[in-house]
């Protein structure tokens, strides 16, 4: 079993290190796992993030990388709304790590 | 004596239902749970038969798998109780046997 | 040039009893990448899928039901329900999840995805396509 340290405690994660639980989510889990992954989280890092809590609360999905840049440009406007402004805020793929920094699960049909 | 009887499968997809009704013993308990939900509903085409069966036998239904089929106590047929997960286990120690129609 | 095929997906089993109508929103979902002409149908058991108000708290399960509502987003916009398998059942429209999706070329309006449907209706729909996927 993977799992990541936050704050002294060890939180269970997949082997790609998404977290089992979406309790144990807390704010700070993001900047740990931000800071494996050399990223320095923004302002606009967080509002993707809340974008993609949020979604999951509603819908109970994570959205795929297509919904997911609709919805930004609808909600942010077209200069946020497309994957090269998202691509660089989550170099690794916004929706797989972003969804993960948000504590869902990794998004359906993305491998 | 009396057999507690239970029906997992809606009444539209399978026939599990009608096989347990036509072999049920008067006085049975029968007991709708997950799929089989559907059949203690008022106002489908199950409906009569269910209902008819109300009245020669003890009917349940398991609360929580209505609820989670979106069905409310309200759209129940009369004369059906509905019981919790607690409940079940208190039919299947209260009866001689349990067969359960899958 | 790509071509665009006409996929419906057709529902026919209640949630949670078993594993077909979770099975067939995450194929829907997972096959919206494509950009087909994609229509889901609702007959039989399977229009209990859409039936509002599912609390799944008390048998453990995860509640998928709301997913329903994000298919707009994944440009599924066309939902038909089969009336005769409603009136079997004793609903009607108003006992299920109402959906829609948004039209980006109009200002993101809200249009109808739901469609009642008759049983020749669906049967004229299912002979358009040129993939049906049953569940």
């Amino acid at each position: 079993m993977s799992s990541i340290e936050v704050n002294g405690k060890q939180l269970e994660t997949d082997e790609e290190g998404y977290l089992l639980n979406r309790d144990d989510w807390s704010e700070d889990i993001v900047d740990v796992m931000a800071a494996e992954d050399d990223c320095e989280i923004t302002e606009a890092h967080w509002e993707v993030i809340n974008f993609l809590r949020e979604y999951y609360d509603e819908y109970q999905i994570a959205p795929a990388v297509r919904v997911l840049t609709k919805a930004i440009g609808k909600k942010m406007g077209a200069d946020k709304g497309n994957s090269k402004y998202l691509y660089e805020l989550f170099p690794y793929g916004p929706a797989k790590q972003a969804c993960k920094y948000a504590g869902l699960p990794k998004p359906t049909g993305c491998v | 004596m009396a057999t507690l009887h239970t029906v997992n499968k809606s009444p539209f997809e399978r026939n599990a239902l009608d096989t347990c009704l036509r072999l049920a013993k008067q006085g049975s308990g029968i007991l709708f749970l997950e799929d089989g939900v559907y059949g203690a509903l008022k106002g489908t085409a199950a409906s009569e038969k269910v209902a008819k069966a109300a009245g020669e036998h003890k009917v349940y239904v398991l609360g929580p798998d209505l609820a989670a089929r979106g069905m409310q106590e309200d759209q129940i047929l009369d004369g059906i109780q509905v019981v919790d997960y607690a409940g079940f286990v208190d039919l299947a120690a209260e009866h001689d046997r349990v067969n359960a129609w899958l | 040039m790509s071509i665009t095929k006409r996929l419906m997906y057709v529902n026919r089993r209640a949630p949670y009893g078993t594993i077909y109508a979770l099975e067939s929103l995450e194929v829907v979902l997972i096959g919206a990448a494509f950009e087909q002409d994609v229509s889901l149908a609702f007959v039989d058991d399977g229009v209990y899928q859409l039936v509002k108000g599912q609390n799944t708290t008390g048998i453990g399960v995860k509640n998928f039901s709301p997913a329903y509502a994000a298919l707009g987003d994944y440009d599924v916009k066309k939902i038909y329900i089969e009336k005769e398998s409603l009136d079997q059942r004793g609903l009607s429209m108003d006992d299920l999840q109402h959906l829609t999706w948004e039209d980006e070329n109009e200002d993101y309006a809200e249009k109808e995805s739901m469609h009642l449907v008759s049983r020749e209706e669906l049967a004229d729909l299912l002979e358009e396509q040129d993939v049906v996927f049953s569940f």
